[in-house]
């Protein structure tokens, strides 16, 4: 019995591994990243277009709205497409079909995020240029490239909310002489809505968080764009561009800079996590949402 | 006028399946356009030589080697820690404070970007705790990284197990350990098996977190305390800086042949535990 013991002790203190490796993370990021801010002032900071990091003034205004630009463009495709697909797969598709879409969609999550970000380069960028002008690499490149990575993701968790909708409320629909479709915009995506919902601002924290394959294609100039053709930088491109040579205040900057990307996050997952709750038949999909780990 | 039930149901039946079929024609598109560029110059002599001149000439060996250093030992770090995680929170306690604290945190820790991770590896890892860029530091840093997968996955398979097993085994006298190690982890191996192998993937085309802490030394890496440049980036610098195309397709056809057989290893996994299942 005393050897039981043991091992539920040493159990409980290996799970406590996760929430104390987020405990030193967020710890080391805000230590090296508060005193800049505090520095500079938020105000300052956050509003402030100017970034010369040699020169001490740090303003990341460009980032946080090339940031939000290509996230918003990427949930355009990744909400069209990934909605798509996880309805098609779960109300139309026959189970051979589903056994080819849903393994490929899962491999489409699976590839490294720099192949993405050279294809972009290579394929998608040209064509921008000669079709729609511009310099090509731009908010439009990186929103399609971010679109399609994070279509599985967006997929994926709405499969499982739409799954959780009782199947009752299908067929009941279907009695009273709906058809399949008037039956999967009427009742099942209403049913799942909350579970989408989740889906959807996973799928944005996803997208804000990318940083190889936008690096690659959105140009990384320290302008606000004016157009979707405009190049721009992230925050993300912003920390892995500058950090291989930052020393200083510069590099507590870009260590503050990861402070305002982590603030974002934060407040998608925490508005995915309230929203999967509210609604019962969510609550499965909630579930799954939450762990969303991919 | 409205439009005839039937007729909206054809009409957005045929857009979704239009979408879907988009979806895989990019993925097919990606695989097969780096395959046909990259394939003819992986010879023999790329996969077992070193690069010469920054990668214009030579191989990728110590990529090879780095990579699966790097993303071994993140997986054989995080393993462990992961399933025990899983153990606990599933044959352990009751659902309560201390589950719902430390789902939240593998939760959180699930939806912090990469570049974060790297960022913490750096300040970490690499400089307070002195292990420098190294494959260690990679590994470790991915190791955090990959941990809420294998947290969930080893989780829902174990859940997955029936009641009865363990019901049978107590009855049988066993301790609660025995019946964990014995029973539920033996019936729960191929999903845990599926989280592991997935996490391997994740940490293979992971570019952003291991360029801040494995860094990007060429040479073939001695021990685990070496830097190491992985696949993924010494793609991305060969592409980016221009140095040799055919070299960079090359790689990436490396790279995409790994992550193939990865998620083919995870399906064929998956299948399996579908069948034990019933």
């Amino acid at each position: 019995m005393r050897k039981e013991k043991v091992i539920a002790g040493v159990l409980a203190a290996l799970a406590l591994t996760a929430i104390s490796a987020l405990a030193v993370i967020a710890s080391f990021i805000f230590k090296e990243g508060l005193p800049i801010i505090a520095k500079v002032g938020l105000a300052e900071f956050i509003f402030s277009g100017n970034w010369h990091p040699l020169d001490g003034e740090f303003g990341i205004l460009p980032m946080i709205v090339g940031s939000l630009a290509v996230t918003a463009g990427a949930m355009v495709i990744g909400v069209v497409f990934g909605l798509g697909c996880a309805v098609l797969l779960t109300q139309f598709c026959p189970p051979r079909i589903v056994s080819v879409i849903k393994p490929s969609i899962e491999l489409l999550a699976g590839i490294p995020s720099v192949v993405y970000g050279f294809m972009g380069v290579a394929i998608l960028v040209p064509l921008i240029r000669e079709h729609l002008g511009g310099p090509g690499l731009s908010v439009l490149a990186s929103s399609v490239v971010l679109g399609v990575m994070v279509l599985p993701t967006v997929t994926s968790i709405s499969v499982d909310a739409l799954q959780a909708v009782p199947r009752a409320y299908f067929e009941g629909s279907v009695a009273l002489g709906a058809t399949v479709w008037q039956t999967t915009h009427m009742v099942t995506l209403r049913a799942a809505r909350s579970g989408i919902v989740a889906a959807v601002i996973l799928g944005m924290g996803r997208a804000v968080g990318e940083t190889m394959a936008v690096i690659m294609v959105a140009g990384n100039t320290l302008d606000l764009p004016h157009s979707i053709l405009d190049p721009v930088r992230t925050l993300t491109s912003n920390i892995a561009l500058e950090m291989g040579y930052a020393a200083g205040d510069h590099r507590k900057a870009l260590f503050a800079t990861a402070v305002v990307l982590l603030a974002i996050i934060m407040v998608l997952n925490s508005i995915a996590l309230a929203v999967s709750r509210r609604l019962p038949a969510g609550r499965q999909a909630g579930r799954a949402a939450k762990a969303a780990a991919r | 006028m409205r439009a005839s039930p039937r007729l909206t149901q054809a009409a957005s039946l045929g857009l979704m399946w239009g979408l879907a079929a988009a979806t895989i024609g990019v993925l097919a598109f990606i695989i097969i356009y780096i395959l046909a560029h990259g394939l003819p110059h992986v010879t023999w002599g790329f996969l077992t030589e070193s690069p010469r001149s920054m990668g214009r000439e030579g191989g990728v060996l110590p990529m090879i080697v780095g990579t699966a250093w790097v993303a071994g030992l993140a997986v054989v770090i995080a393993a462990p820690v992961g399933v025990a995680t899983a153990i606990y929170l599933t044959e352990y306690t009751r659902e309560g404070r201390l589950t719902a604290v430390i789902r939240f945190g593998a939760d959180c820790l699930a939806g912090i970007p990469s570049i974060i991770f790297g960022l913490f590896g750096f300040v970490f890892f690499v400089i307070t705790l002195g292990m420098g860029l190294s494959i260690v530091s990679g590994a470790l840093t991915l190791a955090v990284m990959v941990l809420p997968t294998i947290i969930r996955t080893s989780e829902e398979a174990i859940r997955a197990v029936p009641q009865a097993y363990r019901d049978v085994s107590f009855g049988l006298g066993s301790t609660r350990w025995q019946m964990v190690t014995q029973v539920v982890l033996r019936s729960a191996l191929p999903g845990i098996g599926t989280g592991i192998v997935l996490s391997i993937g994740r940490s293979i085309s992971e570019t952003a977190a291991v360029m801040l802490t494995a860094g990007s030394a060429l040479g073939l890496p001695r021990t685990a305390f070496d830097s190491s440049r992985t696949l993924a980036l010494h793609f991305y610098t060969l592409s980016r800086e221009g140095i040799s195309m055919p070299n960079a397709y090359a790689t990436a056809s490396v790279l995409i042949l790994a992550i193939l057989a990865v998620n083919l290893s995870a399906y064929w996994l998956m299948r399996r535990l579908a069948a034990g299942g019933r």
